[in-house]
C-alpha cells in the first residue's frame, strides 16, 4: 500500500512577485524525480497540498496548465504560517508537493460549451489554468467563445499581468478586465466591481453556455443574481470551494459541507449541488 | 461457529501461548483509586488481558488509529540542500489480537474502515493494522444504563465484527470461535473446545443481557429526512446550549475519526503526525481567511449529531454512525444525551410537534429531589 | 418551602415581571447522576430548574458576550438582563468576571443557592455500582435508588474534594437567596486547608516532576478542563495559537505539561477552586493540584482570596510595595 501523505520532493525553480503590494508570489516547481512527475498527473482545477518539511502543509489550487508540465505552478498569498514561510523561500530550495488532489473542472462537461469565466481576487489562480490550456492550439477547438470577467482592487494587484495583455492581444479569448478603482488616467480596462463589469460585458447565456466563477464570498454573492438575469441556471453555474482542509483525500472530516467532502467531492461543485447541501462554507 | 471453554486459570497461560504468535492487546486496570478504570493498550510479556473489566473510558480505537501517529519522518532541509522524506516505522508492526473488546467496539471498527477504506485512497496505516488484527470479543453482561447497542443494530452479543467470542461465567470464559482468524488464534493460544451446553448458555446470557437493556432511542424517521430540514437552525441553538465544546465525547467515541496534521521537529529531524481531531473546535474548521462556517457553538454541535445520523447514512447507507456504546453519555460534563437528540432529531424528522424543553429518556421522569 | 420551589417561584417571577431575559440554572439530565446547565427563558421553563448535588458545572462559563448580545430582540433592550443561579464559588466567578471588565454587575440578577457541596460523579458511581435511578438528599445523606433497591450514602463521603476545603459556601454577592443560608466550614485558616498542596511542596524536584508526570498521564488534551472554566474565556487559548506555535499538539508528556503548567499560571489569583475543572475531566485527572498550588501563593503571598469583594483588584492586577520580591535575585 503507498503511502498518500507521503510528498513528491520537488525544487523551486523559480519565484516571481505578482502584486505591488507582494502579498502574492507564484512558485514555480520541478519535481526530483521523472517518475514523480508522471504520476502528478493532473487537470484543470484541481489543488495540491505544498509541503515545508518541520513547516506544514497547505492545499493550494494548480495556476499553472498541464500542457506547462514539467513546470508546475502555484500563486500563493502571504496569510499565516505556511504561507509566510513559503515566501521567505528561495529559488533553489528543497519542498515537497502531494497531490494532485480533488476533482478539477468537468473538462467533458465544458467540451463544446460555450465558457465565461468570472474571477476575482487571487481566486483567480485555477482559472489561469483552464484559460492556459484552453487557449493551447491543440485544445482551443474543444470550446466555442470563452469569455473571461477578472476583476482587481487596482491595476497592481492584478495576477498575471503579463499574461492578460498577451491573452487579450492573442485574440482567440474575450477578456475583461477591471479594478475597483484607479488613479492612472491611461486605464485602458474597466473600473468597477466584477458583478458591474460582468452585467455589462458577459454574454447571455444560451442554454449552452457554462460559468465557472472564483473569488471572494463578497463578490459569488453579488454575481450570483447577476447571472441569474443573463439566463444562467444553477446547474450551469461552476464554483471552486475553499474550505479548511488537512489531509485532503476525504479522511481527516474538517472540509465537509454536509456530506459532501469538499477536497474529495470537490472543490469544484455547480451552484445546484451547493444548494443541496447545508451550505457551510 | 465452534464453541470453546476456557477455565479462568487457564486463561492466562493460553494468552501467554498466544504471545509467542501474536502481540496481544487488551483492558488493563490504569488506575487503582476510587476512580479505578481499566484502558485499552498492547501489553508487555507476563501481563494478561483483565476480561472482569466492565467498562473503559476512551474506546479501544487507539489501537488501529492511536491519538498520535507519525506518518513519515523527515529531515530538515537546510542550505538549499536536499532533505529526504522518509516512510514512518509503524508500517513494520507485527500482528494484533484485541482479546476482551466489546462486540460494539468492533463493530465500529468497521465503521472507520468506510471512512479509511475508500475508493480512491488507502490509508496504510489503519488499514494494515486492520487487516492484521484478530478481534477476540468479550460479551458485555454488565451493561451500562447508558448502552444502547442494540437498538443501533449490534449488541452485547454481536458477532459480525468479531472473530470470537467470550462470554465470562462463574469459573470459565465460554464462547465461539467465528471466522478462520479466529480458529488460527485459538489454536495458538491453545483454546480447550466447548460443548453443546456452551452454546447453549451462550445462547441464554445473550437473551437476558438484552432484556435488562434500556429502550434505545428510535431514529426510523431520519432516514427518509430531509437534510436541510434536520438541519435547520431554531432547536439546534436550544440542544446546544449547554455545550462546552470540549470534544470528550468525540475523543472517546469509537466511531469518531477526525484527524489533525501536524509537522515536529527536535534538532535536524522531523515527524509529520496526525493527531485526533474534533469537528467540536473552532479551529477545525476555520478558514485561513479568518472566515469560519461553523462559527456558532452551536453549528459545531450540530455537525456532530448531523454526521453522525445523517451525512454517515446517507453516504455509505450503512445505519448510523453510532453503536450505541454510551460512552459520549458518560463523559459528557454537561449531562448531554445523544439518545436525547436522537429522539428530538427524529421528532422534528416525523413532524411530531414538540415545544421547547420537551422531556428526555432514561430516568428524568424520576427526577433526582432538591437539594435537603 | 423546599429550595427547589422557592428556586422556580423566583425565576419565574423574575420572567413574568419581565425583570430579566433569562434565567442561568441547571435541569435534570437523563442520568440521575447529572444536571444540564440551563437557560430558561419563559415561566413554564422556569419549572425545570433544578439545584442538588449534582449541579458540578460553574454557570460563570455561560456569562458570555454572545449570551448578553443574543437575549431577547423583541424586548428592545440592547443588553438583557441575566439572571443567573450561583453557588459560593460560581458567585466568586462572577466577581472576578466583573472585575475583568466581562460584563457589569447590573446586567446580572444573582440568585444565591446555599451550597453544602457537590457529589463526585466517580464517587456516587462507585457507591452503586448497578446504576443509579433516582438520587434523594435528607440530612447530610444521600440516597442512591436502583430498581426500588436504595444505598444511603453520607454525602461527605461521595463530596468532591475541592467542596470539602471550600471557603464560603453562600454566594458572596447576590440579589437574593433560594433557601437560607448554610453554615459555613471555616476553612480559610484551617491548618489542613492546603495539607495536598504541603505534601507536593515536600516532595524532591524529580519526584515532584514524577508526580506530576503520572498525574496527567492519561490526558488527552480534550480541553474539558479548560472549557469548563470561567476563567479560560480567551478569544484564542495558548494551545490554539499557530504563529507562534507555543506548544505541541501531541500528547507528549512535555507537551501535556507544558498545557497543564501554562493553564494553571493564568489562572493564579483567579481560581476559585470550584471544581469544575475537574468535575469535566473524562479521564478523572485530579489537575486542581496545579492551581490549588497558585491559591495557595496568592494567600500566603499576598494575603488574597479570589472574587470575595468586587472593590478589590486581584494581585496581577496591581502593585504594592509590600508584595514580596525574595524571588528577584
Ligand atoms: C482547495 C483550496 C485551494 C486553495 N488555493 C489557494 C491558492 O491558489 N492560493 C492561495 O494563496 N491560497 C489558496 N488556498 C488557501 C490556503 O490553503 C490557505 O491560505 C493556507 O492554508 C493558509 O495556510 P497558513 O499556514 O499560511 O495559514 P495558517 O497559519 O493556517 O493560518 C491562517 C489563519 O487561520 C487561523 N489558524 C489556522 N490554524 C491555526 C492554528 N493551528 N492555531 C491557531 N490559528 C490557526 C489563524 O487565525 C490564521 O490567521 C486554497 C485553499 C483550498 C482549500
Ligand atoms: S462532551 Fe458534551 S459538552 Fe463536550 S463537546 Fe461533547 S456534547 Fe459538548
Ligand atoms: S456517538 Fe456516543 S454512543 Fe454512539 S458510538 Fe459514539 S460514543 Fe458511543
Ligand atoms: S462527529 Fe465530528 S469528530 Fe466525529 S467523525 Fe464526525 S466530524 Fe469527526
Ligand atoms: S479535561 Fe482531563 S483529559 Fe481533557 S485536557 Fe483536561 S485534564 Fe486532559
Ligand atoms: S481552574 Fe478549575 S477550580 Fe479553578 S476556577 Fe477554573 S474550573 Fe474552577
Ligand atoms: S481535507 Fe481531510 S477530509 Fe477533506
Amino acid at each position: 500500500m503507498t503511502n498518500p501523505y507521503h510528498p513528491y520532493p520537488v525544487t523551486i525553480r523559480d519565484i516571481r512577485t505578482e502584486t505591488e503590494d507582494k502579498s502574492l508570489k507564484t512558485f514555480t516547481f520541478v519535481f526530483d524525480s521523472p517518475e514523480d512527475e508522471s504520476a502528478f498527473d493532473f487537470t484543470c482545477g484541481q489543488f495540491a497540498m505544498l509541503s515545508v518539511q518541520g513547516v506544514g502543509e497547505i492545499p493550494i489550487g494548480i495556476a499553472s496548465s498541464p500542457t506547462e508540465k514539467p513546470e508546475v505552478k502555484f500563486t500563493v498569498f502571504n496569510t499565516g504560517k505556511v504561507t509566510s514561510h513559503l515566501h521567505r523561500m528561495k529559488a533553489g530550495d528543497a519542498m515537497g508537493i502531494r497531490g494532485p488532489l480533488g476533482n478539477g473542472f468537468p473538462m467533458d462537461r465544458l467540451a463544446g460549451k460555450n465558457i465565461l469565466i468570472i474571477g476575482g481576487g487571487f481566486a483567480f489562480t485555477t482559472l489561469r489554468s483552464f484559460i492556459e490550456s484552453a487557449r493551447q492550439p491543440e485544445n482551443r477547438h474543444r470550446f466555442k467563445n470563452i469569455d473571461v470577467v477578472y476583476g482587481a482592487r487596482t491595476p497592481g494587484m492584478l495576477l498575471y499581468r503579463d499574461e492578460l495583455a498577451a491573452w487579450e492581444k492573442s485574440g482567440d479569448i474575450n477578456v475583461h478586465i477591471t479594478v475597483d478603482a484607479t488613479d492612472d488616467q491611461d486605464w485602458p480596462y474597466h473600473t468597477g466591481f466584477v458583478p458591474a463589469v460582468t452585467e455589462r460585458c458577459a454574454p447571455a447565456s444560451d442554454g449552452n453556455t457554462l460559468a465557472i466563477v472564483c473569488g471572494p464570498p463578497i463578490m459569488i454573492k453579488f454575481t450570483r443574481p447577476v447571472l441569474r438575469d443573463l439566463g444562467y441556471r444553477d446547474e450551469d453555474i461552476l464554483m471552486s470551494l475553499e474550505n479548511r482542509m488537512k489531509c485532503g483525500i476525504g479522511m481527516c472530516g474538517r472540509c465537509n459541507i454536509g456530506r459532501e467532502l469538499v477536497c474529495h467531492d470537490g472543490p469544484v461543485f455547480t451552484l445546484a449541488e451547493l444548494n443541496g447541501t447545508p451550505g457551510e462554507f | 461457529m465452534k464453541p470453546i471453554h476456557i477455565k479462568k486459570e487457564a486463561f492466562g497461560p493460553a494468552m501467554a501461548k498466544a504471545m509467542e504468535t501474536y502481540a496481544v492487546a487488551g483492558p488493563v486496570p490504569d488506575r487503582e483509586d476510587a476512580k479505578r478504570r481499566h484502558l485499552f493498550r498492547c501489553l508487555e510479556k507476563g501481563e494478561t488481558p483483565d476480561l472482569e473489566y466492565t467498562a473503559t473510558q476512551l474506546s479501544p480505537k487507539a489501537l488501529l488509529f492511536p491519538q498520535a501517529e507519525t506518518m513519515f519522518r523527515f529531515k530538515v532541509p537546510s542550505g538549499g540542500k536536499k532533505a529526504p522524506f522518509l516512510e514512518a516505522e509503524s508500517f513494520k508492526e507485527r500482528p494484533l489480537a484485541v482479546v476482551g473488546i466489546r462486540p460494539y467496539d468492533a463493530r465500529a471498527f468497521d465503521m472507520l474502515t468506510l471512512n479509511f477504506d475508500s475508493k480512491d485512497y488507502k490509508d496504510p496505516f489503519f488499514l494494515k493494522r486492520c487487516h492484521q488484527m484478530v478481534r477476540v470479543g468479550l460479551a458485555d453482561t454488565t451493561l451500562k444504563d447508558t448502552n444502547f447497542s442494540t437498538a443501533c443494530g449490534t449488541g452485547p452479543f454481536d458477532t459480525t465484527a468479531l472473530d470470537i467470542l467470550l462470554a465470562k461465567t462463574e469459573d470459565a470464559y465460554i464462547g465461539t470461535v467465528i471466522t478462520a482468524k479466529g480458529k488460527s488464534f485459538a489454536a495458538a493460544a491453545g483454546f480447550e473446545a466447548g460443548s453443546a451446553e456452551d452454546t447453549k448458555a451462550l445462547a441464554r446470557m445473550k437473551q437476558e443481557a438484552e432484556s435488562r437493556m434500556r429502550p434505545g432511542p428510535d431514529f426510523s424517521a431520519l432516514a427518509d429526512a430531509d437534510t436541510l430540514d434536520l438541519h435547520g437552525e431554531d432547536h439546534w441553538a436550544r440542544l446546544a446550549f449547554s455545550c462546552i465544546n470540549c470534544g470528550s465525547c468525540t475523543f472517546s467515541c469509537p466511531t469518531c475519526w477526525c484527524f489533525d496534521i501536524q509537522d515536529e521537529v527536535t534538532g535536524n529531524d522531523g515527524v509529520r503526525l496526525r493527531l485526533w481531531d474534533t469537528c467540536m473546535t473552532d479551529l477545525y474548521s476555520a478558514h485561513a481567511s479568518g472566515h469560519n462556517p461553523r462559527q456558532e457553538r452551536f453549528k459545531r454541535f450540530r455537525n456532530r449529531f448531523m454526521h453522525k445520523l445523517k451525512y454517515f447514512p446517507d453516504k455509505y447507507g450503512q445505519g448510523i454512525m453510532c453503536v450505541g456504546c454510551g460512552r459520549c453519555i458518560d463523559n459528557c460534563p454537561v449531562g448531554i444525551d445523544i439518545r436525547t437528540i436522537i429522539g428530538e432529531m427524529n421528532a422534528k424528522a416525523a413532524g411530531a410537534a414538540k415545544a421547547a424543553g420537551t422531556a428526555k429518556t432514561g430516568g428524568t421522569d424520576k427526577a433526582t429531589e432538591a437539594a435537603s | 418551602m423546599e429550595l427547589n420551589d422557592t428556586l422556580r417561584d423566583i425565576a419565574k417571577k423574575l420572567l413574568e415581571e419581565g425583570r430579566v431575559d433569562a434565567v442561568l440554572g441547571f435541569r435534570q439530565s437523563s442520568l440521575a447522576h447529572m444536571t444540564e446547565p440551563f437557560l430558561a427563558t419563559t415561566a413554564e421553563q422556569a419549572d425545570q430548574l433544578v439545584f442538588n448535588s449534582c449541579c458540578r458545572m460553574n454557570l460563570a462559563v455561560y456569562l458570555t458576550p454572545d449570551l448578553f448580545r443574543s437575549g431577547r430582540p423583541e424586548s428592545g433592550k440592547k443588553s438583557p438582563r441575566v439572571a443567573v443561579t450561583a453557588k459560593g464559588c460560581d458567585s466568586r466567578n462572577i466577581v472576578t468576571q466583573i472585575q475583568e471588565n466581562r460584563y457589569k454587575r447590573d446586567q446580572v440578577h444573582i440568585i444565591g443557592l446555599p451550597c453544602t457541596g457537590m457529589a463526585d460523579k466517580a464517587k456516587l458511581l462507585a457507591a452503586a455500582p448497578e446504576g443509579i435511578d433516582t438520587i434523594t438528599e435528607k440530612n447530610g445523606t444521600l440516597i442512591l435508588s436502583r430498581d426500588g433497591k436504595e444505598t444511603v450514602v453520607s454525602k461527605t463521603e461521595v463530596l468532591q474534594s475541592n467542596c470539602l476545603s471550600c471557603i464560603i459556601r453562600n454566594p458572596v454577592i447576590r440579589d437574593e437567596m433560594a433557601g437560607d443560608p448554610v453554615p459555613e466550614l471555616d476553612m480559610d485558616s484551617h491548618p489542613d486547608r492546603f495539607a495536598d498542596v504541603a505534601e507536593i511542596e515536600a516532595l524532591s524536584p524529580a519526584d515532584k516532576a514524577g508526580f506530576f508526570e503520572t498525574l496527567v498521564s492519561d490526558c488527552t488534551r480534550c480541553y474539558a478542563c479548560r472549557n469548563a472554566c470561567p476563567l479560560c474565556y480567551c478569544p484564542v487559548c495558548f494551545v490554539d495559537e499557530s504563529r507562534p506555535q507555543w506548544v505541541g499538539k501531541t500528547i507528549a508528556p512535555t507537551d501535556v505539561m507544558a498545557f497543564h503548567l501554562l493553564r494553571a499560571f493564568h489562572d493564579a489569583g483567579r481560581c476559585t477552586d470550584c471544581g469544575a475543572c475537574e468535575a469535566a475531566c473524562p479521564m478523572d485527572i485530579p489537575m486542581r493540584a496545579f492551581t490549588r498550588k497558585t491559591i495557595k501563593d496568592a494567600r500566603e503571598g499576598f494575603g488574597w482570596e479570589t472574587g470575595m469583594d468586587l472593590n478589590l483588584r486581584p494581585p496581577l492586577d496591581r502593585f504594592d510595595l509590600k508584595d514580596p520580591g525574595d524571588f528577584i535575585r
